[in-house]
């Protein structure tokens, strides 16, 4: 194995697990003000609504897939299906969807 | 009793590994296209199967790759893994909030395996999450990871074309599968989820912010404004 890559690899392994580690340690033994508890509670909504807009329109170079993939997962979502099956039919509504271009 | 106790001591872990099943068919293309990329790119398999089990991290790992080819060097390649990686920070503080207080090892050795994806399904699970719960669910996103990194350079295929396509959404629809729910049930998580939406785009259309920072800004403005306007609703009700 070549050494700089090796060395890469530490290198981003470590700077990728200390802002994942280091709040979970240390924040379970401070308390914080309720105000920055309350951000704390909202992150997960907030986080889930960046992590999907806009990148999920330009999953492929057609938006148009983007776009019926979000459609069919908000759909899906939307009358009570769980995960799995919310990810199975929107992946069956694009393999439609490039079959039929 | 005693069933009753291994029941409930087993349930954690397995409730994980059930939650971790999006994930992991997630996971399987992108991993794959990534052991595929990391050939073309001149990695031995050892150095790819490393740094998918070093590393664990999607998007750095990608990144990594296509600045390996242009020939960047290490230091840059590490700095930019790091602001690629700087909203697993605030992801471990809000997962602070609802972890159960299981001893400081098991909390250091799970926070290894947060990412966007484990994040998003601990944090929409009911009630608290403990070490177990977080093993099993981590277990089923690393292990999909690491294998399928390792395959898809041992194979050099990734899956067929239409369908390597369609899975490219399956993560984006597992968001929107944890989200949707709590959206019908809370107002306010509608305004979290949009108004973050909105700032990301801002953020990458307006603002040209890199990926990194403006995932984790809007994340960070949305949280708190959303925050302080509740503050201030809940006064004027007081």
């Amino acid at each position: 194995m070549n050494n700089a890559i090796i060395w890469m690899i530490i290198g981003m392994g470590l700077v990728t697990y200390l802002p994942r580690m280091l709040p979970l340690v240390l924040f379970g033994r401070v308390e914080l003000s309720p105000f920055w508890q309350g951000v704390l509670k909202n992150v997960p909504y907030a986080a889930l609504g960046a992590l999907v807009i806009p990148d999920i329109f330009f999953i492929q170079d057609d938006i148009l897939f983007g776009i019926i993939g979000f459609a069919a997962a908000v759909i899906a979502a939307w009358l009570g299906a769980n995960v799995i099956i919310v990810v199975l039919a929107s992946v069956a509504v694009l393999s439609c969807y490039s079959m039929l271009i | 009793m005693e069933t009753t106790w291994t029941a409930s001591k087993m349930a954690p872990f397995r409730q994980g590994m059930q939650a971790g099943v999006a994930i992991a068919i997630g996971y399987m293309p992108i991993a794959l296209t990534f052991g595929l990329l990391a050939k073309t790119t001149g990695l031995t398999l050892a150095e790819t199967v490393l740094m998918s089990v070093i590393v664990f991290a999607g998007a750095s790992q990608y990144i990594a790759l296509s600045l390996l080819s242009v020939g960047t060097g290490i230091f840059e390649i590490i700095l930019t893994t790091f602001i690629l990686n700087i909203r697993h920070f605030l992801m471990s503080a809000s997962l602070s909030e609802k972890a159960e207080p299981d001893e400081l090892w098991k909390k250091a050795l799970y926070a290894f395996g947060i990412t966007d994806e484990t994040f998003s399904v601990a944090a929409m699970k009911e009630g608290t999450v403990n070490a177990s719960y977080m093993f099993g669910l981590i277990m089923m996103a690393y292990g999909s990871w690491v294998v399928n990194s390792g395959i898809g350079y041992a194979v050099g295929k990734s899956l067929p074309e239409s369908l390597q396509d369609s899975m490219s959404v399956a993560l984006y629809a597992m968001f929107i599968g944890l989200l949707v729910p709590a959206l019908k049930k809370q107002r306010k998580t509608v305004w979290l989820a949009g108004l973050a939406a909105v700032f990301n785009s801002l953020g990458t259309f307006v603002f040209h912010l890199s990926k990194g920072w403006s995932i984790v800004l809007a994340t960070l403005l949305s949280a708190v404004v959303v925050q302080w306007l509740a503050k201030e609703g809940g006064n004027k009700d007081e």
